[in-house]
């Protein structure tokens, strides 16, 4: 019966050749396992898998080098620019892409991302923001919002003890060496969409030559937010938006159409947490 | 270039056997006493020439994160640093060993702890051959005495990186690095073409072909079986390291009463003291090592049966004491002489210590 159904011609979806049949460890609705699948995608649609090789952090995509079906390398806590640098620097022909959370890129791998950027690396890097370490148990991250609970914030995060939420993405897009900086998300299919236009044309940027390509998803993390997957999609859309707003930042080399960086880098008032 | 009598500084020397060897790439970041490596590599501009990659990296993190990323895709890549920067680039090093990326690290030791001073030192022994990082792991570790040998050990390192899938690393001296010594240079090797490099690393990240399934490179196993599994097969291969590629030098050991056990620019003082006391009647040997990791345990034992003691001479608090006295199996009196935090021991030192502590 079902193999009547499932004929070329029937045919509306499957999943890209990109990925392995391996059975992802992420919990149920979390956002890792969609951009997975774009980044995936996309690396079908443009026919790189033979010439494409990725580079994996520490944290809660450590493992991404089983689920993608393209050379990959697992690197130490933060340092996946510096892996990904040497290895365009060396195979310019291989795409090169890294995949990294807030805590690894923003936290521990800040000098490595800000110099690869600044280097202009002709690379593409993949974030996941969301806003916690899921990984180790949901303990603060460089992007945890103010007053937003963790296990090492369990009263909120305290600007007085904590500092601010970084915007590394801004930051990114004020080096001269980022070609295109943008921030999407991937919790409704328009969205999903968007994002996926978005990691191909950093992608395809690469190909070009034009330096380094930056796509920032915000995400959830329901298990470490402590929320159903409809509750932290809610959550992130009210209360991590308005910090991290989606969109362009910097397309062709060029601040975006209607960013006023100053206002992003310097005076965008960080919003508090609803509680 | 055919094989030429130059004069350089062993810094330099390093340098230009990365271009002469066919080295890949090198990613560094500036530090005395080993400043020049990087410096004659940006000045020889080997991108133009053999096509090698040179990069000053932000960090020594960055640049031994840089040596695994460029490694890992089955090319010759190294770095170099002084005893600071090595510090910074153990967690590294531990990955590059958990991986098994075969690479090459250059230490020109510097006198410590922390900032300590610029000056030669050889107070990182335990560092390299002990881990250094975490986890049960070994760097093949070479330790030249000459600027001939910091040219030629390079030559060497690529050749057991790859047989062993092994960081190499060439632990040498601020004296052996800033000094200028005469060297025969070598005839070119050309960098691998991709055929070459397709067959000599078959594990690397090159890009995935139809052929075969995708190339892995991690260090992390969260199936603690499996990760057993790998430890013992990691100790499989330090264990035929052990058996295969000891290397040393025994000076004057076969009618010895005493021997004199040193590396690297010790071992130059010490071949001094020898003579010296030998010009007194006092017959002495050198044993030199050149590998210290694996460490010439079973030759140490063998000589400690027909000497009558040893004294282990390194500038440092007296750090491969340690591993002489264990090869040595306490069969003679085994002591240790040092100059440490950038003091460099003169021979008529060595010899009165050994007078003193050893002759008596």
């Amino acid at each position: 019966m079902a193999n009547d159904i499932v004929k070329p011609e029937n045919l509306v979806y499957s999943r890209t050749k990109v990925l392995t049949d391996a059975t992802m460890h992420y919990c149920p609705g979390c956002g890792h396992g969609t951009t997975h699948r774009i980044v995936a995608e996309v690396i079908e649609e443009l026919g790189i898998q033979g010439t494409t090789v990725g580079v994996a952090p520490v944290g809660c995509s450590v493992l991404a080098y089983n689920y993608f079906d393209v050379d990959f390398q697992e690197a130490a806590h933060g340092r996946a620019p510096a892996l990904a640098t040497a290895i365009k620097r060396l195979n310019p022909d291989l795409n090169v892409f890294t995949y990294q959370g807030d805590g690894d890129l923003a936290a521990i791998g800040t000098a490595e991302t800000v110099h690869a950027a600044n280097r202009g690396e002709n690379i593409t890097m993949v974030f996941v923001n969301n806003g916690i370490y899921g990984m180790t148990g949901g303990q603060m991250a460089p992007t945890t919002l103010v007053g937003m609970k963790s296990a090492t914030t369990p009263y909120g995060r305290c600007v007085e003890r904590n500092g601010y939420p970084l915007r590394i993405t801004e930051m990114l897009a004020t080096l001269p060496g980022t070609y295109y900086v943008t921030r999407q998300s991937v919790h409704t299919p328009a969205a999903v969409r968007k994002a996926k236009a978005a990691i191909k044309q950093a992608f395809l940027n690469q190909q070009n030559k034009k330096g380094l390509s930056f796509v920032e998803i915000v995400s959830n993390c329901n298990s470490g937010w402590k929320m159903t997957p409809v509750q932290a999609n809610k959550w992130m859309e009210e209360n991590m938006f308005p910090n991290y707003p989606i969109g362009d930042i910097k397309v062709d080399g060029k601040i975006a159409e209607g960013i006023d960086i100053n206002r992003l880098v310097v005076d965008h008032p960080l919003s508090v947490v609803n509680k | 270039m055919a094989k030429e009598l130059q004069l350089m500084k062993g810094n330099e020397a390093i340098a230009r056997a990365m271009i002469a060897s066919g080295c890949d790439g090198y990613f560094g970041y500036p530090i005395t006493p080993q400043s020049e490596v990087m410096e004659t590599l940006m000045a020889e501009k080997p991108w133009e020439t053999t096509g090698m990659t040179v990069l000053q990296a932000e960090s020594e993190m960055a640049s031994i994160n840089m040596v695994y990323g460029g490694a890992a895709t089955g090319k010759k890549v190294a770095t170099s640093s002084s005893s600071p920067g090595i510090s910074l680039m153990q967690e590294g090093l531990t990955y590059l060993a958990g991986a098994e990326i075969p690479c090459l690290i250059v230490n020109v030791m510097r006198g410590g702890p922390g900032l300590g001073t610029i000056q030669p030192s050889q107070s990182d022994y335990f560092q390299s051959v002990k881990g250094g990082g975490h986890g049960d792991y070994q760097l093949y570790t070479l330790a030249p005495a000459s600027v001939q040998e910091m040219y030629d050990f390079v030559f060497d390192a690529w050749d057991i990186a790859f047989k062993y899938r092994n960081p190499v690393l060439i632990l040498s001296d601020g004296a052996i690095g800033q000094c200028m010594e005469k060297l025969y240079t070598r005839d070119f090797t050309p960098r691998w073409t991709e055929e070459e490099r397709r067959k000599n690393a078959p594990w690397g990240t090159w890009g995935k072909p139809a052929t075969r399934g995708h190339n892995i490179i991690t260090s992390l196993e969260l199936d603690s079986a499996k990760q057993e599994i790998f430890n013992h097969k990691l100790q499989a291969k330090y264990a035929e390291m052990k058996e295969k590629e000891v290397r040393y030098e025994m000076l004057n050991c076969e009618d010895a009463d005493y021997i004199i056990v040193a590396y690297g620019s010790s071992s130059r003082i010490a071949m001094k003291a020898m003579q010296m006391a030998r010009e007194k009647g006092i017959k002495v040997g050198l044993f030199r090592l050149i590998t210290l990791f694996p460490f010439p345990t079973k030759q140490l034992n063998e000589l400690s049966k027909k000497v009558k003691g040893m004294l282990c001479v390194e500038m440092s608090a007296g750090q491969m004491i340690e591993d002489v006295r264990i090869a040595t199996e306490c069969n003679i009196p085994v002591e240790h002489f040092g100059r440490f935090g950038g003091i460099i021991p003169t021979p008529g030192e060595v010899l009165e210590a050994l007078e003193n502590k050893i002759v008596k």
